[in-house]
């Protein structure tokens, strides 16, 4: 099948099978391969990519189903000059991550938690990134990440 | 945006930001999956779907025929080059794929290489297996009684199901101190659960051999890259200089990616026979069913003491589930129960034996050594929650009876029953540290008025000790490759510098601690210091990262080598300042004649004349290597508080607050050493209160997903509140001691004291990990305290 799909801002046909993986289509077609593939059932959120803006899981949803949409992956969160977008650094910052496998989804997600949300409580945070999984850092440093990112946000965006 | 680190620093002992985050947070770490080259075939493995049945046919004809489909091997073709079987780290033997029988749910039976995942995945389908069922064996107990099924029938004139029998210690001794008429004794049955590292990244390789030169090189998810470099040698035969193996980012292992799995050994052979690169990434169900699980502990443990608390014997006795292949890693067939014997932990125990059996039984080989120096987690778990037996039995503070058999700083360093040399250290203060933290009289009060008001909230302790850092090389090995590490160390002309290492981290933040090591030893800022590992082609030769060995052994080589430096370092600085090397001192970043300021030589000036004015009688270049051979393991300690509430209602455990203090020497990155506490108290709770795999009776995995295998999620955790308590160890070169185990291991005997406690008033005395919502309904509701 064809597909036309807006990835990272670039318009993009390709011929893909029924059946391919929004997430190998990614991964493996246009290599992209800061989307990760943790598991098969939608738990981990390694995967996770914005669809309209929206985070999913790349690991079960079909690529024709993102047909005629906008996929955004980790490669396009930095700002326009290069640099990390607040949220990236403030994983750096807060050491929010160790292995770096999980990183990227959590980071996609709370890129849309934030932008939903600009000063979410620690409760909301939890809940947000509690579809997405972490086996190195017990999540703390992930909130503060996150926390650092929402009291930087207008720094940033005055860049 | 970025903006300057909030601590500065960039030395030794500073929470310097981690370099590696640079590309980690933008997508850009680069893991085994995500090599792509050109050409490359795609290995998917057909697995099992029964635990133990004879295999009577296998016919790939109809997958052959596949699209896209390029080979088809099942056991029959790798027993034809000799490579249908491959020997375990344990001194067993392990099939590559089923020859005559299968003997655990997931095992490997044939493998497709197709052009895709997809392909690959689909001709599976095709291939026609006819299984014989046989009676299966999923209870060790059951496993060793007479009559059982012989599982590892493979092996010549095995009768029985028992993969070892071991003992330590003097049983006499406890014997008598169990007989003495003052003596209380307590005896508990305490099972610790089979449970998994779970990583977030599954196992996988990439092969890529090349025919023109006869080189493979393996892209692979190793925690010990050069010891599968030669293991992979003595296995398939291939010189060992023609194989490179090359581990990349790693996202996670825990133990888990220290064993060779046989999807590694298939992709390499595919890789082989077909002279292109083979891609073989496991599922996440691969990984839960098939690689190796941890723990499995049916502990019978015992404690005599005197009235008043002091302890005066322990002893334990173990059966060991093995699962199909004795497939553990440890550090060597001579330690068949790991570091178990640590189990007299933190306490003077003047007796102490422990026994085990290990059994086969139709599961998943292992067991690994999960985020624990190779068993100390049974250890600690069984140790820990026995003292609260004994506490309850003698109706004592269970603070009060763990000081009064606390090893005291006076006693150190202490050599226990085992044989262990303690490295220092102070528990009984420790203890102290984490109480006040905890505010242990208020807890106390806040208890009663919980309890007054039909609140259940239990307060839980752990003390204990780790013991990290295999080897010494003459006790400590893999397949006879002593447990040293490595480190190369080379300063460029401009005074930046490269360490290589023989470790490999997978998430520990090792390029930015151990640039950290350098630059507390030679004052280049560790900016300028870059980390490689991984690669044996370009590392020295070290075993790797697991056991929280890099910081005691890998570290300890980085700083001998920074010292040979600076040797020759010094020596050149004599010829440039034409002073007597005996003459100059050290500033931390300088050579500077003794008694005159002005005349200095940086360590960037240093190195240039290392290549541009080498003194008469000196090599040109400024490097070295070091080997570190630690003459004992490191003890780094700890004193745990678990706060848990019980909500009566749905039987939900919430880990409310959590108080860790630890001990691990002197501290090279707070900030990281946090960060791993951190990970690794959140997998306690994990295996404290939702992970386990089970099996029915036939054998089949109850738990081969990540909706069955739970593990924590940022609801299920707290913040923690970390104590820091500073002891050097008495023989590390940097005092350091290791620690991104201690938080696992001792965490959740804590938790499950602390569950334990909130129901003590209805009698409760133990209660088996996980301590899901309906294992302690079930104990609310036969106790009348459900709501």
């Amino acid at each position: 099948m064809q597909i036309k799909v807006e990835v990272n801002g670039e318009a993009r046909v390709d011929e893909v099978e029924p059946r391919l993986l929004l997430v190998h289509y990614i991964r493996e077609r246009l290599a992209l391969t800061g989307t990760h593939w943790g598991c098969d059932t939608s738990n981990c959120g390694a995967c996770t990519v914005l669809l309209d803006g929206q985070p999913v899981k790349s690991c079960t949803v079909l690529a024709v189903r993102a047909d005629g949409h906008a996929v955004t992956t980790i490669e396009a969160i930095e700002n326009p000059d290069g640099t990390p977008s607040a949220l990236q650094e403030g994983f750096r910052q807060k050491h929010g991550l160790q292995c770096g496998f999980c990183t990227p989804g959590m980071i996609l997600t709370g890129t849309a938690l934030l932008r939903d949300n600009a000063h979410p409580s620690e409760h909301e945070i939890r809940e947000g990134i509690s579809g997405n999984l972490c086996r190195c850092t017990g999540y703390e440093n992930i909130v503060k990440a996150i926390q650092w990112a929402a009291e930087h946000a207008e720094e940033a965006a005055a860049k | 945006m970025i903006v300057a680190p909030q601590k500065n620093g960039s030395t030794f002992g500073d929470s310097m930001l981690r370099k590696e985050d640079a590309r980690f947070v933008r997508g850009s770490g680069h893991y085994v999956d995500d090599v792509q080259l050109k050409g490359m075939l795609h290995l998917s493995l057909l697995r099992a779907p029964v635990a133990h049945a004879r295999l009577k046919s296998i016919d790939v004809t109809r997958a052959k025929a596949a699209p896209g489909v390029k080979m088809v091997i099942t056991g029959a073709d790798l027993a034809a080059h000799n490579l249908a079987w491959m020997p375990t780290l344990a001194g067993d033997t392990q099939a590559v794929l089923v020859t005559d029988k299968v003997r655990f749910q997931g095992q490997e039976v044939a493998f497709v290489v197709a052009d895709s995942r997809y392909h690959a995945q689909d001709a599976l389908e095709l291939i026609d297996v006819e299984y014989e069922a046989l009676p299966v064996l999923v209870d060790p107990h059951k496993a060793l009684e007479p009559g059982a099924p012989i599982i590892r029938d493979d092996k010549a004139g095995k009768t029985d199901n028992t993969c070892f029998e071991w003992s330590v210690g003097d049983n006499g001794a406890v014997q008598a101190a169990f007989n003495r008429p003052d003596a209380v004794v307590v005896k508990q049955q305490i099972f610790y659960p089979r449970i998994h590292p779970a990583p977030m990244e599954t196992c996988g390789a990439v092969a890529d051999y090349d025919r023109a030169m006869g080189k493979m090189t393996i892209y692979m998810t190793s925690q010990a890259p050069h010891a599968h470099r030669t293991l992979f040698a003595i296995v398939s035969g291939l010189p060992e200089e023609q194989i490179r193996i090359i581990s990349p980012d790693i996202g996670g292992g825990f133990g888990g990616k220290v064993p060779i799995y046989p999807g590694y050994v298939c992709a390499t052979a595919a890789s082989l026979l077909l002279g292109k690169p083979v891609k073989w990434m496991e599922s996440r169900s691969e990984n839960l069913m098939a690689d190796s699980f941890a723990r499995d502990y049916h502990m019978t443990s015992e404690i005599a003491a005197t009235k008043d608390g002091k302890i005066l014997g322990t002893r334990v006795h173990i059966v060991a589930d093995h699962g199909a292949f004795n497939a553990h890693a440890q550090p060597g067939p001579e330690w068949p129960t790991g570091f178990f014997p640590i189990f007299t932990s933190c306490y003077d125990i003047p007796a102490a034996y422990a026994s085990a059996v290990g059994v086969y039984t139709n599961k998943a080989p292992g067991g690994i050594a999960y985020r624990c120096s190779f068993r100390v987690t049974e250890a600690i778990y069984c140790i820990e929650r026995t003292m609260d037996v004994l506490a309850d039995e003698l109706g004592m503070d269970a603070i009060e009876l763990r000081k009064k058999n606390l090893i005291t700083k006076e006693q150190q360093p202490y050599r226990s029953v085992m044989g262990w040399e303690y490295d220092g250290g102070d528990y009984p203060a420790a203890l102290d540290v984490a109480l006040k933290m905890a505010d242990y009289p208020a807890l106390l009060e806040e208890q009663k008025k919980a309890r007054a008001e039909g609140r259940l909230m239990g307060i839980g302790f752990t003390t204990f000790t780790e013991i990290v850092g295999a080897g010494p090389g003459k006790k400590c090995h893999i397949a006879g490759l002593e447990m040293f590490d490595s480190a190369e160390l080379r300063l460029h002309p401009t005074g930046k510098a490269i360490l290589k290492l023989g470790v490999k981290s997978q998430g520990q933040g090792h390029e930015t601690t151990f640039a950290q090591i350098v630059a507390g030893e030679l004052g280049i800022p560790a900016e300028h210091i870059i980390v490689e590992e991984g690669d044996t082609d370009n590392t020295p030769y070290g075993l790797g990262t697991y056991g929280s060995r890099s910081t005691p052994v890998a570290g300890a080589a980085t700083a001998v080598v920074a010292r040979k430096v600076r040797d020759k370092a010094k020596r050149i600085a004599a010829h440039l300042l034409e002073a007597n090397p005996d003459d100059l001192e050290w500033t931390g970043d300088a050579f500077r004649v003794k008694g005159s300021p002005d005349q200095t030589k940086s360590m960037a000036e240093i190195a240039f004349a290392a290549y541009t004015n080498t003194p008469p009688g000196e090599e040109a270049g400024l490097e070295g290597v070091a080997y570190y051979d630690p003459p004992e393991m490191t003890y780094p300690f700890g004193a745990y508080i678990a706060i848990v509430d019980i909500d009566r209602g749905t039987g939900v455990v919430k880990v409310r607050r959590f108080i860790a203090v630890d001990d691990c020497g002197v501290r090279i990155n707070p900030m990281i050493i946090e960060g791993q506490m951190h990970g690794g108290l959140a997998q306690g709770i994990g295996t404290a209160l939702m992970e386990v795999i089970e099996f029915d009776e036939t054998g089949n995995h109850l738990n081969s997903s990540f909706m069955d295998y739970q593990i924590v999620t940022a609801l299920e955790v707290p913040n923690f509140e970390l104590g820091e308590f500073v002891t050097p160890s008495t023989h590390h070169p940097l005092g350091a001691r290791g620690v991104a185990e201690s938080p696992t291991v001792g965490s959740p005997s804590a938790i499950v004291n602390a569950v334990v406690d909130a129901l003590s008033p209805w009698g409760v005395r133990h209660l088996d990990m996980p301590m899901t919502p309906a294992r302690v309904w079930e104990v609310l509701n036969a106790n009348g305290i459900a709501e």
